[in-house]
């Protein structure tokens, strides 16, 4: 009797220490995430970029200026090469609609077209959609520390816990200190590997620090991926309302 | 001989009326089958060469690894010269240059906006040559529905089924939107010409058809092109030939570590194709060989009966004098002769049926509907020389087997008991 009553007791203290150490790991994660959406998302968002997309053949760089609003509007006009030039796109919810100079046409894309690479770049429309809180998206776990680039991270699992996301499991690598995601490895729901993004250049821009560089590699294909470069960037500016229109596009 | 035994085979019908029809119907039916495997593969085959594989084709090698992909970042850069190459090198092939290409068909509506879009399925061939060839051999004029060719560039065909979907006129203005041979984006308006039906869906529902001139700029793709595809004289396959030519024009190249050299493959080694040849003929020597055993057992079966029925005529040959031998071998000689009348009528049967299957086909459009392999919409039948002889082969050699299993039988005749059962 004595012996069941010991195993009982036994078994119920390893539940809840392991109980509480998955909650504690559960809210640590919860609260990492929020600090890491601090430093990557804002009200407003105005930016200057290039993406480096490096072909089998060459590498070619697209210049673009983009704007947005929380994560449900944004506008962004490509600025070179000259073939890109005054092409814009505009995000309003989840629909997207592109103009071309050389046609005077307004396109919209949505569903599977969505998932399509943007200019032959390893990132998706959706990639470049996706603005939401990952708090929002994903529950999340904390399971293991590991270092890279000679920074101390802890490596987060997310699921997905809404419908609408573009992946639906994430590993990602945060820097311990600053919460910032220094590597990122996307999955579809198959546990199939689709992208991975490695953050550098890390910098503080008006008290928060963010990466002025990502590398998108699209896991299915091969070659170097894409860089994506920041070379300007203001949080919470001010962004004049018409160019959340479909006007803005032609003008 | 032969005119005595034929005189028999006429005179008793008993004796020869079943096996013939036997014979004409398993002739007949082999020479059908046979006729439909052929001509749905030919079909299959001339569909996948006029399409995509060409007799031969010439891609960088990359390319070809990834075909599948239109991968026209892997193209063949600076293709004139070496189209000019292949010209010189073999003139006796048709040589032409191709590019496919994937994107969306937008329509707009009456602001410029999107009304509807699809994927396409484009196609570049050199329709405003007037050596290429290749409106004849793609059947163009025969696939248009409504409207006409394209002229001039910024012209288009769109496959029916699109047109038909998003209620487009010859006339109106649709948007091809996608990616350059670098990933850039692309726009290009194209005014439709004519609506397209090929009569396989894969097609029908977004082909896209430009001349290869428009798909260049609209790609970035000056001096290139995706594929260059050879067609023999007659656009008639000779996989011998073809294998010849790629390795004389591999060989040619050299073992070069370039991946974006060029590499001729015949239209065998394409689309799995060889696979399918290969099918073919298994199934068809499959298909003889159970029709000769089917056939064998029910004509031995028949031949026991006829040789029941003719017991008592062996037996009096025998009592004559008539060796064993001799009244075996005229059975067989009958069976020839049997074999031979039953695979000519079956012969002309199933020709019949199979021009009949070759001028109506078998309509499995339904069956094709979501699907993308490259198959004509209605399978024919295809009348060629080898159906003239098909037959013989199970008609003439089940005849022969049956009755040659059957009339084993005379050996075990006795000469003893012949006298009692004449009641001698």
């Amino acid at each position: 009797m004595n012996t069941i009553k010991l195993k009982f007791k036994a078994t119920t203290f390893i539940t809840i220490i392991f109980g509480s150490i998955l909650i504690s790991s559960a809210q640590d994660g919860i609260a990492i995430l929020k600090k890491v959406d601090a430093n990557m998302s804002s009200d407003t968002q105005i930016s200057e970029s290039q993406m480096i997309i490096h072909g089998k053949r060459n590498s070619r760089t697209v210049v673009s200026k983009g704007y947005a609003e929380g994560d449900k509007r944004s506008f962004s006009e490509y600025l070179s090469p000259a073939r890109e030039k005054g092409t814009k796109m505009l995000k309003l919810e989840d629909r997207l609609w592109i103009y071309s100079p050389s046609t005077d046409r307004t396109i919209q894309l949505s569903g599977h077209m969505l998932r399509q690479s943007v200019m032959g770049s390893d990132l998706s429309y959706e990639d470049m959609m996706e603005d939401r809180k990952l708090e929002e998206m994903y529950t999340v776990k904390v399971v293991g520390e590991e270092i890279i680039q000679n920074r101390k991270v802890w490596i987060l699992d997310m699921e997905a816990n809404v419908e609408d996301v573009s992946y639906v499991k994430r590993k990602a690598w945060i820097d311990q200190e600053r919460f910032v995601p220094l590597k990122e490895e996307l999955y579809a729901k198959s546990g199939q590997l689709l992208k991975l993004v490695v953050m550098s250049e890390i910098e503080k821009i008006d008290g928060r620090w963010y990466p002025k560089k990502m590398n998108y590699k699209d896991a299915l294909k091969d070659g170097k991926g894409t860089d994506f470069i920041l070379t300007n960037i203001q949080f919470n500016a001010e962004i004049p309302q018409h160019l959340f229109s479909k006007a803005a596009l032609k003008k | 001989m032969i005119k005595f035994l034929l005189k028999g085979i006429m005179g008793d019908k008993n004796r020869s009326l079943l096996p013939i029809i036997i014979v004409t119907i398993g002739v007949s039916l082999t020479v059908l089958l046979s006729g439909y495997i052929k001509g749905a593969m030919g079909d299959i085959i001339d569909q996948n060469a006029r399409f995509d594989t060409g007799h031969v084709k010439v891609m960088t090698k990359a390319y070809a690894e990834n075909k599948d992909q239109l991968p026209n970042d892997l193209a063949i850069l600076g293709v004139d010269s070496l189209l000019q190459q292949l010209k010189n090198n073999y003139p006796e092939m048709n040589w032409v240059k191709r590019t496919k290409f994937g994107g969306i068909i937008d329509v707009p509506d009456a602001n410029g906006e999107t009304k509807g879009q699809g994927p396409a399925s484009g196609m570049a061939f050199e329709l405003f040559s007037k050596t290429s060839g290749e409106i004849k051999r793609m059947n163009l004029q025969t696939a248009i529905v409504k409207g006409a060719l394209p002229t001039k560039s910024g012209e288009a065909l769109i496959g029916q089924e699109f047109i038909e979907k998003l209620g487009l006129n010859i006339g109106d203005e649709v948007t091809y939107f996608g990616s350059t041979m670098n990933g850039s984006m692309t726009f290009k308006n194209f005014k439709v010409t004519g609506s397209i039906r090929f009569g396989t869906p894969a097609l029908d529902k977004g082909a896209i058809i430009v001349d290869i001139t428009d798909a260049q700029k609209m790609l970035d793709m000056e001096n290139a092109s995706g594929e260059i595809l050879g067609y023999q004289p007659n656009e008639i396959y000779n996989d011998e030939k073809a294998k010849q030519l790629a390795d004389s024009f591999n060989n040619s190249v050299g073992n070069t570590t370039d991946e974006y050299a060029p590499i001729m493959l015949p239209l065998k080694d394409q689309n799995n194709l060889a696979s399918y040849l290969d099918y073919v003929d298994v199934y068809t020597g499959l298909f003889v060989t159970i029709f000769i055993i089917v056939m064998s057992i029910v004509l031995w079966n028949t031949g026991l009966l006829g040789g029941l029925r003719r017991y008592q005529e062996f037996g009096i040959r025998l009592a004559l004098g008539e060796a064993k031998g001799h009244i075996y071998r005229t059975m067989i000689y009958e069976a020839v002769l049997i074999g031979v009348i039953g695979s000519i009528l079956g012969s002309l049967v199933g020709l019949a049926f199979t021009y009949y299957m070759q001028v109506v086909g078998i309509d499995i459009g339904e069956m094709l509907e979501n699907s993308s392999m490259l198959m004509p919409s209605v399978i024919r039948a295809k009348v060629t020389p080898s159906l003239f002889y098909i037959g013989f082969i199970p008609g003439l050699f089940a005849m022969v087997l049956g009755t040659a299993l059957s009339g084993i039988g005379i050996y075990k005749r006795e000469t003893a008991t012949l006298f009692k059962e004449l009641e001698v």
